[in-house]
Parts: structure tokens; sequence; C-alpha cells
């Protein structure tokens, strides 16, 4: 079948899945070693000769490998970036060769909870190590190896997505020239662990989550799953946002009872149903640990321009105005301290109504920027 | 790629070392910080609040950082550039005296250049009853930018009463250098200043 054909315009067409397989232990940062792993992950476009053009984009919460295009036969299945990557994008698969990646710990393939324990022949459940951006970006490095790309052109990411950027730049900064930064920070606040204590604890306290091996029982602790979800939902957008979508509305009326009444009630449960249906709660509890033990700075005394003083590679950061999970101020802590390393960086914050969300929506001042930042990256 | 120059830029360029340390305030497309990396191997920033101007400095290479001077220099260590340079902004900030008190924090030097309110035109618009309307102000009272305009006496006064060491002068009319009667004949002022170093630090 001729794939070009069958592709909408900007739009990579039909893409597949593939699957790398590591025989050689992962150590942890936790001091845990994964013996052997898989990696998930999907490439648009042609790797250059040189080996040169190859774009890393990192996923961040909820997201996997699947970051353009469509699977055969599934029309509802167009990748979480579609609208940032593909021919004529502003990651523009004619020019780039670029690889999504799916973490460990996930639960999109890559080898995760859900995974079976080759000791003990059982999913990992609870035994799963807990893992870091940095065991993430190890486990990347191997990919990349694999692939033959020694140096990316550029690393990317928003969100959790920008933090694997950032410390790829941190820990590998031969191997990378570029890092685009979006939606970001240098670690999270006390607030942002709040947020994700509280989804941990609604997923723990699940009793369908024995323990974190309910595979074996046979159910999911979905309530808990939704109940994460839903706070998650409320912080990644804006409270303006929020107002003007649903406001005050009612879906009836009251009815002087515990059922959704307002219109925001159902949409969260809504998010939470269909979320609970498709994510691992063993993902989730992992993924909210890596979000925050990462902290670059922690290592250097808290000292985030020493933290980065290793990294050489030119920076493209960006923020959103309404982003209150991770502001700008967050942003600008990045941008400052690579000033003070004197290292070329850009940054824009981008005006955007829609909160945290907006790394995924293509306000046209931000996939201009990302646009305009790659048409830079020397051919 | 077609860049306007203006006739502030290679008396800025003449001014800043081979390979300094530089910050540009308010940087527009980045086209002075372009030719000044062209020029005299420069590195360093631009900063730039507008949308397009951010954009433009992309596409000109130009590392350029969005922010609003108004809220000062925070993301700039003190005495960490060579130069900091602010080019035809200084009459359409509010913050005008904390701006440049800022850019002798992070900078060694500075450069401003801003257009001459006492230039002869200006001067016989007001005398004639109505606010001045030129090459150098192409703005009419009720859409410009300008909020602080001065004279190049007032400028003068201004690094006095603040003990700036005003290392040159230079007033261009036409792109070409006005020495009699500059602050009558010219219409676009360039000066370069230090904290004065006998005065020690603020």
């Amino acid at each position: 079948m001729n794939l070009a054909s069958s592709a909408a315009p900007g739009s990579v067409g039909i893409v597949q899945p593939q699957r790398a397989a590591f025989a050689e232990p992962l150590k942890l940062s936790s001091g845990a070693e994964l013996p052997a792993f898989e990696l998930m992950y999907e490439t648009y476009g042609a790797l250059d000769t040189a080996r040169a053009n190859a774009i890393l984009v990192c996923h961040a919460l909820n997201a996997s490998h699947h970051v353009a295009g469509r699977y055969a036969g599934r029309e509802d299945s167009e990748g979480w970036w579609d609208n940032m990557v593909g021919p004529g994008k502003p990651v523009d698969t004619d020019r780039f060769f670029v690889v999504g990646v799916n973490n460990i710990g996930s639960c999109f393939g890559s080898t995760g909870p859900a995974s079976v324990n080759p000791a003990t022949g059982k999913p990992w459940g609870s035994d799963f190590p807990i893992v870091t951006v940095e065991d993430w970006v190890d486990a990347q490095v191997r990919l990349a190896d694999r692939l033959g790309i020694e140096r990316f052109a550029a690393v990317m990411g928003g969100s959790l997505g920008g933090m694997q950027a950032l410390c790829w730049a941190i820990r590998y900064p031969e191997r990378i020239a570029n890092a685009l930064v979006i939606a970001a920070a240098p670690n999270l606040s006390a607030q942002n662990i709040a947020f994700n204590e509280v989804a941990r604890a609604a997923i723990l306290t699940d009793p369908d989550f024995h323990d974190g091996h309910y595979y074996a029982h046979g159910v999911k602790p979905v309530r808990g799953l939704r109940v994460a979800r839903m706070i998650g939902h409320i912080t990644y957008i804006s409270d303006e946002q929020m107002g003007e979508k649903f406001g005050r509305a009612l879906r009836e009326g009251l009815n002087y009872s515990f059922a959704p009444e307002f219109e925001i009630e159902s949409y969260l449960r809504y998010q939470g149903e269909k979320f609970s249906e498709y994510f691992d709660a063993n993902t989730y509890l992992r993924i909210t640990k890596a979000l925050d033990y990462f902290d670059p700075a922690a290592a250097a005394g808290g000292d985030l321009t020493l933290a980065l003083a290793p990294a050489t590679c030119r920076f493209l950061v960006i923020s959103f105005t309404t982003d209150w999970r991770f502001s700008p101020a967050r942003s600008r802590e990045i941008v400052k301290a690579l000033v003070d390393n004197r290292r070329d960086v850009c940054y824009a914050e981008i005006v955007a109504p829609h909160g945290h969300d907006a790394f995924l929506l293509d306000t046209p001042q931000y996939h201009a920027v990302v646009r305009a930042y790659l048409e830079r990256v020397p051919r | 790629m077609t860049r306007i120059l203006r006739p502030d830029f290679s008396t800025i360029a003449g001014w800043i070392e081979r390979g300094a340390r530089v910050l540009d305030l308010g940087c527009g497309d980045g086209s002075l910080f372009a030719y000044l990396r062209e020029a005299r191997g420069v590195t360093g920033y631009g900063i730039e609040i507008d949308d397009a101007g951010v954009l433009a400095s992309i596409g000109n290479g130009v590392n350029v950082i969005q922010g609003d001077l108004e809220t000062g220099l925070a993301g700039f260590d003190d005495a960490s550039f060579d130069s900091v340079i602010l080019s035809q902004t200084l009459q359409a900030m509010r913050h005008t005296e904390d701006i440049v008190l800022e850019m002798l924090r992070v900078g060694s030097e500075a450069i401003v250049t801003f257009p001459n309110f006492g230039h002869w035109s200006h001067r016989s618009q007001v005398l004639l009853g109505r606010m001045p309307v030129s090459s150098s102000l192409p703005y009419q009272w009720y859409d410009t930018p300008n909020v602080h305009l001065c004279t190049v006496a007032d400028f003068d006064a201004f690094c006095a009463v603040h003990g700036f060491d005003v290392l040159e002068r230079v007033v261009l009319h036409d792109a070409r250098r006005v020495r009699w009667l500059p602050n009558l004949f010219g219409s676009l002022a360039i000066y370069r200043f230090r904290r004065d170093p006998g005065r020690g630090a603020k």
C-alpha cells in the first residue's frame, strides 16, 4: 500500500509502532536494576545519511510513543502531538527524523508494572521499581544507540516531557544539539507535589488496589484512577478557561442530590471515566513520583545554575501565560540559570487562555516560535 | 535577508569591543543584535516584549528572551555584560530612570539612543502650537507610544544628576553627525556612559 497517498495534508499518515528489546540491565536512580526491558517507539520521516536530523519527542504524564499519524483502520487514533509533528508542520517530518518513545514504567507497551516480572513469571505490580526522569533518559539513550543516532538535532517535550529534554541536556550534553523545554519547570512546587499526593491517595485507598497486585485479582482500581484524573484535569485548565467553558451551567437543574448537576461535574466525571479505561494505576503512581523527584538542582546544593553548567546545547524555553501548574515564573528560572551559564537560549511566553493544556494546542504564536526556532537548526 | 540598517547601528558597533557580551533591551526583530554579531562578533541576548519581535528575532538567530523591561532586569546578575543597549526605546518607557540604573547594574557600560525632541523642526511645531510630527517622531499625539521624550540637553542633565560618566555622545541627523548646535540640528542622540568610577557604587 502506498502510505503517502493515504496521508491527509500535513499528516504523517498511517504509522506503525515498533518494539526494541534491551537485554543489558538498566541501573536505576533508586539503586534497583531492571534486568531487561523493552521500549515501544514510532518514527516519522527519514534519517539522513549523516544521521544528524533526528528529533526525540518525550511524552508527559498520560501519553505515549504515538506522537503523530494514525493506526490503520482506526480513525480516532490520532497521535497526541499530531498538530505539531508532520510534513510541513512546526516539527517538519519532511526535514527531520522524529522519534516518539514510550517510557519504562508506562502502560503502553514499554516494560512497566503490568509486564511480566522474569523472576516470578507474574506481572510486576507493586514490585516494579520506582523510576525517575533520569532513568527514562538513560533508557532513551539505549534506543538512540540502537537507531544509530549519536547526537539528536533536538530533544523536545512539554510538561514532564520538557523535564526529560532538560535532563538530556544536563546528562548527555554531547548527544543533543538543541533542547526544546515547553511548559516545564526545574522542579515541582510543594503545591504540585500536593496535587500528586492527593491523586496517589485516591488510588492507594481504592479497595481494588490490592497493594498494587490487582492484576492477579482480575480487578482495577478504577475509582481511584478516576479521582486522580479528575484532580489532575482541574490543574491542567485555567480558572478563566473553566469558567468560560462551563461556568455554573447546570445539566438540568438542581435536584438536591449528589448526582452530577453542574456541567463541570459531569465533564470531570467523563474525563475520569475515559482515563480509567485505558490507563494503569501503577503507572500513574510511578509517573507522578517521577515528577515529584525531578530536581536537577538538588544534586548541586539547590543551585540550578550549577546544575545546568554541563548543558552545552542551544535551548528554546516556552511557557504559557495562564499555566498555573507550571507557571512562566518557573520557566524563567530555567532561562536565568542558562543565562548565568552564558548558554544560547530563546524564551517565549505565549499568551494563551488554556492553562497547562496549551502545550498540546496550536496557538499560532506557539507553533510559529517552534517552527522559526527549528528552521534555524543547521541542515 | 533584507535588513534595514538604522543610522545608529554603525555608531553603536564602533563603540563595542570585538567579542563583547551584549544585552540589547527592546531588541525588536533582532536586527541590531544580528548586525553586532556579524560586525563585532558579540554574544549575549536581546529582550523583547512584542510577539512579532520575538518571532522575528528567533528567525534572525538571535537569543531573544521575551519579557517586560518595565519590571526590570531581575533575570540578569550584576556586571554580567560589557554593554547594555537601549536603542530608541527609552522614550517609550514608563520607568525610565529605573531601567537606566538597571542597565548600569548588569552592564559595565550603557548605550542609549533616543529621538532628540530639541530638533528645530520639533521646536518650531511646538511654537506654532502643535505637537511635533517628524521622521524621528512619526506619531500623532493620540497614538504615540512615546511617553518620556527628552532633548540632548535634558539627557546631559540627567547624566550629570546621576553622576554618570559620559564616554561618548554622538548626535545625528539624516545619518550624518551634527557637531554644531547638536541639540538644535540633531534628530537622533546616541550616548555611551558608565557609572562614574570616582563616585563609587550607588
